[in-house]
């Protein structure tokens, strides 16, 4: 049995405004094995872009154990994290390839190296030939798949995604689902992956993390036990209308 | 530069050509009107001489035109680069302290409130008459634009920028340099484009208070002479160091800045 990458144990978090106090997260609890794709799912307010916060050493936890890492995959805060956000959040005055650069840059990492691995990079994000333009120039989905590149260049061993592909109309992002699982093959990585979209959360996820809003707190944490690797025709599965039936159930919406 | 489409790129080139010769056009169209009024209107040298009259008082050896001009554009550049300094480098102590910013910041927005110019008479009691105290009225005009519009700039950066650095456990230096410098620089040479302008018109009444040397003690001079030819040529001159400070800045945004994210 090998141990967890991610343990959390009764992990809760408050926020303090004007005196009010905000409960962010409460009873995070549950693993993630090295080399998992685990989809964190809730609707807004639910904790769940918090909860990567903390992951990422971004903000502290008020009570409860996170520990990342374990005696066969060591963990170094600075740099095993690759974080990608909504938007691609690249730097317009910089190319593809500076951009993809940034975290080595601030790492100090030998640059020679990074530079062959950013290349490397961007062809496995499918962005061969996009290193010398600006990110004006890419689309929406070219972009954030530079911002992908970026998150890897620095090879982190765990990468946070907060809801990457919200901000794609319905086909790209339905692209964007099968190139993550083919980066995610070829990487290597554990991934926790943050959406509001329940179907994207158990096409994507080995398994999903479901979390509830008013009171923020951890509803399910669900094993996906469809084959891989997975196809876009799996989304007619029994199996997969039971899943996304039971997390509907699970937020309330059924 | 970006790769245009061939076409495109014909296009943009042409239109940027046709665009030149129109303004030039203009230009010259203004001296051509200047001239012709003068001819045939018939009007006193002292009210308004010819641009040939205004370029002839150049040769007057008594007006020292090179030292002149030479103290006006030091009076100039020393309060500009003074206020660039001193304006970015509060704006960046605004960002990496909450409670500086909280506390100066409005306390900034109600002195630029003051005329600058009105603090003329002030700065010659303190700092008596020359070069100095005339730079000082261009730098307390110019600060704020550059520093209000910087510190504006530095704001801009996503906050989820912030976390990506914060993540990599980035030095506060690295977010600066790498991320919220170049992003605050289209709104950098916005503040100093207003700011070289400023700067001009600090230094000019400056000289009009109180000085010795630079063309806008000249002018004062001329002016009870009713030399209007050099109070004319005065002008221009300034008027041509204040082009050749805001030409620089240009070049420079056009150098540092790419064409999509400059502010106009």
């Amino acid at each position: 049995m090998t141990e967890p990458f991610i343990h959390l144990s009764g992990v809760s978090k408050t926020y303090h405004r004007g005196g009010a106090a905000h409960l962010a997260i409460s009873d995070a609890t549950f693993d993630v094995m090295p080399g998992e794709l685990v989809s964190l799912v809730g609707p807004s307010g639910c904790g769940k872009s918090t909860l990567l916060k903390v992951l990422a050493g971004l903000h502290p936890h008020d009570a409860g154990e996170v520990r990342i890492g374990s005696g066969t995959h060591a963990f170094d805060p600075a740099r095993d994290v690759g974080m990608v956000f909504q938007a691609p959040l690249l730097l317009k005055w910089r190319r593809i390839l500076q951009n993809v650069l940034l975290p080595a840059e601030i790492l100090g990492l030998p640059m020679g190296e990074a530079r062959a691995r950013a290349r490397a990079l961007l062809s496995l994000v499918g962005l061969e030939g996009s290193e010398d333009k600006y990110p004006y120039e890419l689309s929406g989905g070219m972009q954030q798949r530079a911002a992908i590149a970026r998150a890897l260049v620095h090879d982190p061993k765990l990468v946070l995604m907060d809801e990457p592909f919200g901000a794609l109309d319905a086909l790209t992002r339905e692209k964007m689902n099968l190139e993550l699982l083919r980066i995610w093959k070829e990487s290597g990585k554990t991934i926790l992956f943050v959406t509001h979209g329940i179907s994207e959360a158990v096409f994507l996820g080995t398994r999903v993390v479901v979390m509830t809003a008013g009171p923020a707190r951890m509803a399910d944490n669900i094993l996906i036990e469809l084959p891989t690797p997975r196809t876009l025709d799996m989304k007619t599965h029994e199996m997969f209308g039971n899943y996304t039936r039971r997390i509907y159930r699970l937020l309330g919406m059924e | 530069m970006r790769a245009l489409p061939q076409g495109e790129r014909m296009e943009a080139t042409s239109n940027t050509f046709s665009r030149t010769l129109l303004a030039v056009l203009a230009h010259l169209g203004l001296l051509a009107a200047w001239y012709a009024f003068v001819a045939l209107g018939d009007v006193p040298k002292y009210v308004m001489p010819s641009p040939l009259a205004t370029a002839k008082a150049l040769f007057d050896a008594n007006y020292n035109w090179w030292l002149n001009s030479g103290v006006t554009a030091l009076e100039i550049f020393v309060g500009y680069f003074l206020a660039l300094a001193v304006g970015v480098t509060l704006a960046l102590l605004f960002t990496w302290s909450k409670a500086l910013e909280a506390f100066f910041m409005p306390l900034l927005v109600s002195l630029n409130m003051i005329p600058k110019v009105a603090l003329g008479p002030l700065i010659i009691v303190w700092f008596k008459y020359g070069i100095f105290p005339n730079s000082l009225m261009a730098f307390s005009i110019a600060v704020f634009p550059i520093l209000l519009t910087t510190a504006r700039g530095l704001r801009e950066t996503e906050p989820e920028l912030l976390d990506l650095v914060r993540a990599l456990r980035g030095s506060r230096w690295q977010l600066f340099t790498k991320i919220q410098l170049p992003g605050a620089l289209p709104y950098i040479f916005s503040g100093m484009k207003v700011g070289a302008i400023l700067a001009v018109a600090g230094a000019i009444v400056g000289e009009f208070l109180s000085s010795d040397k630079g063309l806008g003690y000249l002018m004062l001079q001329v002016q009870v002479t009713l030399d209007t030819p050099a109070m004319f040529m005065a002008v221009i001159l300034i008027t041509l160091i204040g082009v050749a400070l805001y030409g620089s800045v240009l070049l420079l945004e056009r150098l540092l800045v790419s064409k999509d994210a400059r502010i106009t």
